[in-house]
């Protein structure tokens, strides 16, 4: 009986196995991709970036239009991400199942977050190309609506996790719904939204190299206009600046999260 | 002495079948000391709850001070609540906030909703509960966050909650199960304490038996949503006890008349 229960997970684990390998083995065939090729063509690329893509002398005199734009691109999306924050807030008070006023409402706001949600960064930036063409106000609602939709979901398990209990002592004293949200729900979960919105603004920079190159604004589209004019110095100090203001706001977020939590 | 919570003929049913609680009837008096025991999962936190309305009885009535609870609209209940302190397993408090804070959520019920969500309380307000923080032995602990205290502190926090909010009664949901055996007598003392020199009749839910029948004026035995004993804890045989926990003679680690 014993013997036979490890057997049959032992049989379940190389049934999971055999079956990732095959899915594996297919995608190669069907796409026609050459295993032998793909792993000798790495250190080609690298030779090949090492003799292109490095800043020179010339490209460092680009270094203040591209300083302007990083900047532009940074603070739309410190913006995005903390407006988001608010709405967000909102939606997720009444879509938490301990703050809920009803269950309609809570239905809607979970609704709305999961459309917001799960239409893709880039996706959201070409729907939006339409109605407010190239300008960095595109990428800057594709930010906030993905944002939104990611921040409403993560405050709502946040409530749910830190809340029941006080709510539950604060209704009790026959505290108004108001202030219970104010003095039991709030409180308790606020280090953590924080520390959730900062991490959305680490999110955002990285996308808004993406929707940048899409909408035709900030550090992405220069770095497309560069890349595509064959000018790969600069290119390139477009790219270490990037890496190294993400890295800075790493650094910074994690430094405010030590502090708080 | 009056008659301060009668419940008449209360049930309560979630979904079709389930039922926590079965026709349950009972009166306390003011002042008194009541304990409620009975196995796991008998309905012993529903009944509690349905007394200020956490939980709301789906047949019965709960008459409170007078009043008939169940027909009670928004604010009228709010009112209610206010008169009735409440304790728990958890504590419940918030954990990031000052103990005085949490003191202060105690008053809650009483304030607007703007004075309310800001926080704002007077002097008075405040000094009242540096005093009854005093009456629990917590004076040094003030201003400390909640998260810092022990599990008995933590209790006693609780208590004084309950307490600044001048009730009439304290309904107490399993107060000491999450505790060590000295803060357990600790937090069993102070209420014993409150409901013998404040006059504040006390309800509580109590897994440990000999606690119940050490402290109690009265038992309540309840097991699959009935009450199946009502009387006072010196008269509480053996046998009757085994039938609140479904068990066999001899089974329970319990010592029955004297301590």
């Amino acid at each position: 009986m014993k013997t036979d229960f490890f057997a049959k997970k032992r049989r379940q684990s190389l049934l999971i196995l055999f079956v990732l390998v095959l899915v594996c083995y297919g995608s190669i065939i069907l796409t026609d991709y050459d295993v032998a090729k793909g792993f000798t063509s790495f250190p080609m690329a690298i030779d090949w970036g090492l003799s292109n893509f490095y800043p020179t002398e010339a490209s460092l005199a680009k270094l203040p239009e591209i300083l302007a734009e990083l900047l532009q691109t940074v603070l739309v999306s410190i913006a995005a991400a903390t407006v988001a924050a608010v709405c967000a807030m909102l939606f997720a008070i009444f879509g938490s199942s301990i703050t809920k006023v009803n269950n309609f409402m809570s239905t809607i706001s979970r609704g709305i977050a999961t459309l917001f949600r799960n239409i893709d960064v880039a996706a959201w930036a070409m729907i939006l190309l339409f109605s407010f063409g190239q300008s960095a106000l595109t990428g800057y609602f594709a930010l906030f609506f993905v944002s939104f939709g990611f921040l409403t979901r993560a405050f709502i398990e946040t409530i749910d996790e830190v809340g029941s209990g006080s709510v539950e002592a604060l209704t009790a004293t026959g505290a108004s719904y108001f202030t219970v949200v104010f003095q039991s729900v709030i409180p308790s979960s606020l280090p953590q939204m924080i520390s959730w919105v900062l991490f959305m603004v680490e999110t955002n920079i990285r996308s808004a190299t993406l929707v940048g190159i899409l909408t035709g604004t900030g550090i992405g589209f220069l770095f497309d206009l560069y890349y595509k004019s064959l000018n790969y110095n600069v290119a390139s100090l477009i790219v270490i600046t990037i890496v190294g203001a993400i890295l800075l706001i790493e650094y910074i977020s994690n430094y405010v999260r030590r502090v708080i939590l | 002495m009056k008659t301060l919570l009668e419940v008449k003929n209360v049930s309560k049913q979630y979904g079709t079948d389930t039922v926590a609680l079965s026709d349950v009837n009972f009166s306390v008096k003011e002042g008194e000391f009541v304990s409620v025991i009975g196995p796991s999962g008998a309905g012993k936190s529903t009944l509690l709850r349905c007394i200020n309305r956490m939980i709301e009885a789906s047949n019965g009535e709960i008459i409170f001070d007078n009043v008939n609870v169940q027909g009670l609209r928004k604010k009228e209940l709010r009112r209610l609540r206010t008169k009735i302190g409440m304790i728990f397993q958890h504590y419940n408090l918030v954990m990031r906030m000052s103990v005085i804070e949490n003191v202060l959520h105690g008053l809650l019920g009483y304030k607007s909703t703007f004075s309310g969500v800001l926080g704002l309380y007077s002097e008075e307000e405040k000094k009242k509960a540096l005093q009854v923080l005093t009456i629990l032995g917590l004076q040094e602990q003030v201003y400390k966050r909640c998260d810092q205290l022990s599990g008995g502190q933590k209790q006693r926090v609780g208590i004084a909650r309950a307490l600044i909010q001048n009730p009439k009664m304290l309904l107490c949901d399993e107060p000491i199960a999450s505790l060590d055996p000295n803060a357990s007598k600790i937090i069993m003392d102070y209420l014993k304490k409150i409901s013998s020199s404040m006059g504040i009749t006390v309800l509580v839910n109590l897994h440990q038996v000999d606690v119940a029948l050490k402290y109690s004026d009265r038992i309540i035995g309840v097991s699959k949503g009935k009450i199946v004993y009502d009387g006072s804890p010196k008269k509480i045989s053996e046998e009757e006890i085994n039938t609140i926990y479904g068990s066999e003679a001899g089974e329970l680690m319990i010592e029955v008349g004297g301590k």
